[in-house]
């Protein structure tokens, strides 16, 4: 008769080593090589500065305005610029690359847009701004004391903008603008009580916002 | 198990535990599942500002009004027009991919003159300068070597103000060579001109009919003006109207009608005069039209004194069910009861034109069908055909002629549409090859202009074109694509496409009231082409003389301004203007024909007393050599006229229509059996005049000895999307000139079939 015995070779010690080296080396690549992998970055074509702008025309919605058909502008086009930026103004580097590169060639300027939604994201901001009577700043943030341009992160994959999923890789936020994925509508929607019973919970809800 | 290994579990463990608690999973997922929605080919619309333009499409006769969606000066997409009276917010494959034509790879980018060997495919871009001196000068030496009818031109459309200086330029330059393409609407234009005594076209009150027998027209396949009838055929089915279908092939229009009778190809005349007999001999027909407002429906007598058989003689004398059975080969009983249901209808309405209507067909046939309407009353009244006077609002002063100009007019026409021979008929697009290898009119082609059609392509017996085509020395080609009459060309002067230009666009076929649309710029010109209207003025000038004088207006835009008068608000405004209240002329003044009256029988009809009618409008070849008949047919997926398939119809051909780059042939079973055929092989299709490597499909929806091939394929200039796929079935077939009309009857042309 035989007994079988575990045989104690003493290797409990090196697989530990192993599994918390293991561990450690994807807990790096996870969090510190992915996300430096993940992003890339660009410079906007040149600097603006919203501050001296909001200084000069007051409000967001003198450049950023809703058209007689309700539907949002977005980045102002050159056409909105112009009637000041015909000449140079001021003394700074941005405003001579604007008007010399841009307004002189009716050039669009090919503006990086941090809060873009992807293509099949439809989003209202007549429904937000005009008839729910938000703030731009509640979603965007105080961008209009900004003085500079932030460089313009984007995801490598998806050539989406970091804004959308947020800089943090866990998709934790502190303010609203911190984040912009479809989990972050619904928790507004959700604690405001937004249309709880609407087209938003029904069926062919889906098509609201994925048309 | 040895410590390395374990160790390397272990590490592979603790790693995909650290990964776990890493968010790299989990981004990845989305990021990945986001990528897939970013892919470069997923058709993206660019971001900017929405707005609509109103216009009018002009890809083919329809006219419908169209909504064109832009974002910032993008067109993204083209809808149908709510509320046009045309189409009301319909629209068909064709118009809801124009978009494809406009940004799509066929155009004309650039005046551009030929460098290499004709169809060689170099040119060279040159500057709109150059181009209409070039024109200019050639057409100048020509006009003064004394030969200015040796110049011919052919355009699209006929009214309107763009053929109209088209034709202006032709009659001050000095050539009676103006033609244009022929289409069914011409042969009802001459059967209303002798029938009516009127210069009208026709419009059919078809949503309002309730017993609609259509003699091979595809009321679901392009006829008419195409929405309009889908809409029409909509409203027959929601409301259980009745369509018969006559037609020897199984047409989609076929399949969804109520009853389906399958002729003979070629013979529907007979079956139209055979239905007119039982409804004379059962006393059906309508007793008030016919006695007050009809002329020789009894024998008559001219002015000499002869007398001539009525059409009641004429049709009791030769078509009985049973002598048309034999020929349509179909039922007399069922001759009967279609005859009577038929007169039997509160509404009931026939149509003609075969297919889309692209062939004008034979002028009997048509007078024929239009009998039977007149013998049930069914004339310029709600739910029949109206009688709708030709768009008269281009109305210039003649252009001043010098001495070289009266000569030329003088001389004889190349397609032979002179008074003599064909005298309702203005011009003989199909008889130009024939008249120019021939030299018949005694001179020689030197030039052609064209402007809007495709006669390269469209034309019949292609190798005749081909060599009509070879033998003029200079073509000019004002088409916004590089199609294959434009490949062939020596100059393009490309016209803006119609998404681009403005234009008057008259008369939708087939409407039953008297519209002018107007198609305006939805974006600006794409690339350095011009309104054809503009080019044209500017050769005429650049000749000077009194060939230029004849076009004093400033621009095309001033001329299209001056011509509309006071619509030009309206039309500038609303894209359109309708008569709102029109109403048909009443039975008392509606007809201008000698005796003021309907006409059964006309001087032109005496040419059919011959037992002619009796039989088929002979086509080409003999039984003898070539068995089979071939018919082409129509398919809204399949664009037959000067525009060809946009790359997105292209795709929607069925696989029993084209397979790769093979066209499939209908045959019956029997005749592929007889001919030892199978599904799906590789055949040889011979006719008099072409051959073509087809594939076999089997189909009992053709009867024996008949074969049938679609329309619309056969490319080869066009964009690589359409181009060498299939058979050009006009390059298989051959004109026949109708005795009357002299315009293009052919039906068909005798083919075989062998195995490759
Ligand atoms: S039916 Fe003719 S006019 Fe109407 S949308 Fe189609 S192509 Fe254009």
């Amino acid at each position: 008769m035989s007994t079988v015995k575990a045989k104690d070779d003493g290797a409990g010690g090196f697989i530990i080593l192993f599994f918390i080296l293991g561990f450690v080396a994807s807990m790096i690549l996870g969090w510190i090589v992915f996300p430096k992998l993940l992003y890339s970055q660009k410079e906007q074509p040149f600097n603006f500065d919203h501050a001296i702008h909001m200084d000069m025309v007051g409000a967001c919605e003198s450049c950023h305005f809703f058209r007689d058909d309700g539907t949002f502008s977005g980045i102002p086009k050159l056409a909105q610029c112009i009637d000041c930026h015909q000449d140079v103004q001021g003394f700074t580097k941005d405003e001579e690359i604007f008007v010399n590169e841009y307004v002189r060639n009716y050039r669009e300027v090919p503006w990086l847009i941090y809060s873009e939604q992807p293509d099949c994201v439809y989003f209202s901001h007549s429904a937000h701004v005009l008839s729910g009577g938000m703030e731009c700043k509640t979603c965007h943030g105080p961008i209009a004391e900004t003085e500079t341009s932030r460089p313009y992160e984007y995801n490598r994959i998806t050539g989406y903008s970091r804004d959308i999923w947020g800089k943090s890789m866990l998709g934790l936020k502190k303010n609203p603008w911190d984040r912009m994925k479809m989990d972050d509508c619904a928790e507004c929607h959700r604690e405001n009580g937004v249309k709880q019973n609407s087209a938003q919970t029904h069926k062919g809800a889906c098509f609201v916002c994925h048309k | 198990m040895n410590i390395a290994r374990r160790s390397f579990l272990a590490f592979l463990i603790g790693g995909a535990a650290g990964t776990a608690l890493s968010p790299l999973p989990w981004k990845l997922t989305d990021d990945l599942s986001i990528w897939t929605q970013t892919w470069p080919w997923t058709p993206v619309p660019p971001d900017g500002e929405y707005s609509y333009v109103n216009s009018v499409c002009t890809l083919c006769p329809g006219g419908c009004g169209i909504t064109v969606r832009k974002v910032d000066n993008r067109a993204v997409k083209i809808e149908g027009m709510a509320g046009h009276p045309v189409n009301d917010g319909g629209i068909c494959i064709l118009g809801a991919s124009g978009l494809q034509l406009l940004y799509g790879p066929r155009r004309v980018k650039a005046p551009m003159r030929r460098v290499g060997e004709r169809g060689e495919g170099k040119w060279e871009t040159i500057s709109w300068d150059e181009a209409i001196a070039a024109a200019a000068e050639k057409l100048e030496g020509i006009r003064s070597a004394g030969n200015p009818q040796g110049v011919a031109c052919m355009v699209g459309d006929r009214y309107g103000t763009v053929p109209s200086l088209f034709e202006r330029f032709m009659t001050a330059y000095g050539s009676p060579n103006f033609m244009s393409d022929a289409a069914i609407e011409d042969s009802y234009r001459i059967t209303l001109n002798l029938m009516h005594g009127k210069n009208a076209i026709p419009g059919f009150d078809a949503g309002n009919a309730d017993f609609v027998v259509s003699f091979g027209s595809g009321v679901i396949e392009g006829w008419g003006s195409p929405v309009r009838m889908f809409l029409a055929h909509g409203k027959w089915k929601d409301e259980n109207k009745t369509l018969v279908q006559v037609e020897p092939r199984l047409s989609n229009t076929a399949a969804k009608a109520d009853k389906w009778v399958a002729v003979q190809p070629g013979t529907e005349a007979v079956l139209a005069l055979s239905m007119a007999y039982v409804i004379i001999k059962e006393n059906l027909y309508d007793k008030s039209f016919v006695a007050e407002n009809a002329a020789a429906f009894e024998d008559w007598r001219d002015d000499e004194g002869k007398t001539y058989p009525g059409f009641k003689t004429f049709v009791l004398n030769g078509f009985s069910p049973a002598d048309a059975s034999k020929v349509t080969g179909v039922d007399p009983s069922l001759i009967v009861s279609l005859a009577r249901s038929f007169a039997g209808a509160e509404k009931p309405l026939a149509l003609c034109g075969r297919g889309k209507g692209n062939t004008p067909g034979s002028l009997h046939e048509f007078m024929a069908v239009h009998a039977l309407n007149g013998l049930v009353g069914a004339i310029n009244r709600p739910g029949g055909v109206w009688a709708i006077d030709v768009p008269d609002y281009v109305t210039w002063p003649k252009p001043g002629l010098d001495e070289a100009a009266r000569a030329g007019l003088e001389k004889p026409r190349v397609d032979g549409a002179d008074g003599g021979a064909y005298p309702y008929t203005e011009s003989i697009i199909s008889g130009f090859a024939d008249g120019v290898n021939s030299g018949s009119a005694g001179y020689g082609v030197e030039a052609l202009l064209v402007s809007g059609a495709n006669p390269l392509y469209t034309l019949r017996d292609a190798q005749a074109v081909r060599k009509a085509f070879d033998s003029i020395g200079f073509v000019v080609s004002f088409s916004s694509y590089m199609d294959e009459t434009a490949a062939q060309a020596d100059l393009i002067l490309p016209n803006h496409t119609y998404l681009e230009r403005r234009q008057d666009v008259p008369a939708p076929f087939g409407l039953n009231m008297p519209v002018i649309g107007m198609s305006r710029p939805v974006v600006p010109p794409q690339f350095d082409t011009r309104q054809v209207g503009d080019s044209l003025m500017g050769i005429a000038r650049k000749m000077g003389g009194s060939v230029g004088d004849a076009f004093g207006w400033e621009s095309y835009e001033a001329c299209l301004k001056e011509t509309m008068g006071a619509a030009w608000e309206t039309l500038e405004k609303d894209g359109i203007l309708v008569k709102a209240d029109y109403a048909p002329e009443g039975w008392g003044e509606a007809f201008n024909t000698p005796s003021k009256k309907f006409q059964f029988f006309t001087g032109a009809y005496r040419h059919g007393e011959n037992k002619d009618l009796m039989s088929q409008m002979k086509i080409e070849g003999e039984a003898a050599d070539f068995p089979l008949i071939l018919i082409p047919y129509d398919s809204m997926r399949l664009a037959s006229g000067p525009v060809a398939d946009t790359p997105f119809m292209a795709k929607t051909i069925e696989e029993d229509v084209l397979i790769h780059d093979d066209v499939y042939v209908q045959v019956n079973p029997a005749t592929a059996a007889s001919l030892n055929l199978r599904e799906g092989k590789v055949a040889e299709l011979t006719t008099p005049v072409g051959k073509a490597r087809v594939r076999v499909h089997l189909s009992e929806g053709i009867g024996e000895g008949v074969i049938a091939l679609p329309t619309g394929l056969g490319h080869w200039a066009n964009s690589k999307y359409i181009a060498g796929k299939g058979v050009n079935v006009n390059r298989l077939m051959s004109p026949v000139a109708d005795p009357v009309s002299g315009l293009d009857a052919a039906w068909g042309i005798r083919a075989k079939l062998a195995r490759a």
